[in-house]
């Protein structure tokens, strides 16, 4: 009789310690992954389309690299070659009508001009990337300097 | 030399006989069949040299540039269309087929003594290879890009800004032609120092 209440017993505890008042499975934080549980599967969101409109986008300040304004899938660039160079190089930009890397780009890290593109700046998606069309995955609220400038101004001109 | 002279005089003198024993019948319909079946066992052999899976056969091709092919639109994309080996790299014309063909010979030579065995080999003649089909297409004027791209087909208004800027420019006045812009876009580059526009 005593045997066979035991285990009984024992189940009860575990069972208890179990049914904890918070769910196991707990939602996804929000931000990237919104949206189901972490143990929940969820159809890959689909790839979306680079930006291919070739219209200059506004820099939010003026050292910002330049972002990409077209389609660069498939471009090859490695040390055997730089699809980007043939067109944006000082020789190539006549013929596409490209805008020229900037001076920047022929010196070295000592500011000593060259005769090519310096090492240093060979790999052009270290600092420029194209864009695709997505809603923001979060939210922005950088403002340049000329809305901070008319901001201030604003608020001097106020008694 | 004399005697070569007989003995080719003999027989010519067998092939401008009459024949003997066969009909007139048999020998034309003979003729007829076996032409057939020599013709298209020939142009059976050809084509079979003529597939993908012919090229891919040898490690060469397979581990080198069909697997570079295999990421760019031209082997995947979202109609399914693809362009297989010979679609690119034999002519499709009967005559341009066979001088290309009989140009291939070299290379039935280069994977005899193992000329790009490795890939190591591979990648040292790989600027010498690629420039061979650079001057090909430049001087064919781009026949086997043209063979599915269309210039009369091109709907510029489709095209994205910059390739409308230069299709209907450069191209369209035949100051170049495809190959001159589309280096590369099947395989990997080899090195490009040198080369006009890179």
């Amino acid at each position: 009789m005593k045997l066979s209440v035991l285990p009984l017993l024992l189940l009860g505890v575990f069972g208890l310690a179990v049914a904890t008042d918070y769910p196991l499975d707990a939602p996804a934080p929000d931000g990237r992954r919104a949206g189901g549980t972490i143990s929940q599967s969820l159809p890959t969101p689909a790839i979306a389309n680079e930006e291919n409109k070739d219209l200059k986008r506004e820099r939010n300040y003026p050292e910002q690299p330049p972002t990409i304004p077209h389609s660069i899938s498939g471009y090859q660039v490695d040390a055997n070659g730089n699809k980007c160079l043939t067109c944006h190089s000082r020789a190539g930009s006549a013929r596409s009508q490209a805008p020229m890397i900037s001076i920047t780009h022929y010196m070295d890290r000592d500011g000593q001009p060259l005769a090519a593109v310096a090492p240093l700046r060979y790999f052009c998606t270290q600092c420029h990337v194209s864009q695709h069309e997505v809603k923001p995955l979060v939210e922005n609220d950088f403002q340049n300097i000329d809305q901070l400038l008319q901001g201030e101004a604003a608020n001097a001109a106020k008694p | 030399m004399k005697s070569l002279l007989a003995l080719l005089k003999d027989y010519w003198g067998i092939l401008r006989r009459p024949s003997v024993h066969y009909s007139l019948g048999f020998l034309t319909l003979g003729g007829f069949v076996a032409g057939i079946i020599f013709w298209g066992g020939f142009n059976t052999a050809l084509e079979a040299t003529n597939t993908e899976q012919f090229c891919i056969s040898c490690h060469e091709m397979r581990d080198n540039v069909y697997v570079e092919l295999q990421a760019t639109i031209h082997y995947s994309n979202r109609s399914g269309v693809r362009a297989t080996c010979p679609d690119c790299h034999v002519p499709h014309q009967w005559t341009d087929k066979i001088a290309r063909k009989m140009q291939a010979s070299k290379e039935v030579w280069g994977k005899i003594f193992g000329t790009i065995s490795t890939r190591e080999k591979f990648l040292e003649k790989r600027r010498e290879l690629a420039e061979h089909e650079w001057h090909r297409l430049k001087t064919n004027d781009s026949l086997e890009c043209r063979n599915c791209h269309n210039f009369d087909y091109m709907d510029f208004t489709k095209q994205s800004p910059r390739a409308r800027q230069m299709h209907s420019t450069s191209l369209a006045e035949g100051k170049a032609t495809c190959i001159d812009c589309h280096k590369g876009i099947a395989h990997k580059l080899p090195d490009m120092s040198g080369v006009p526009g890179w």
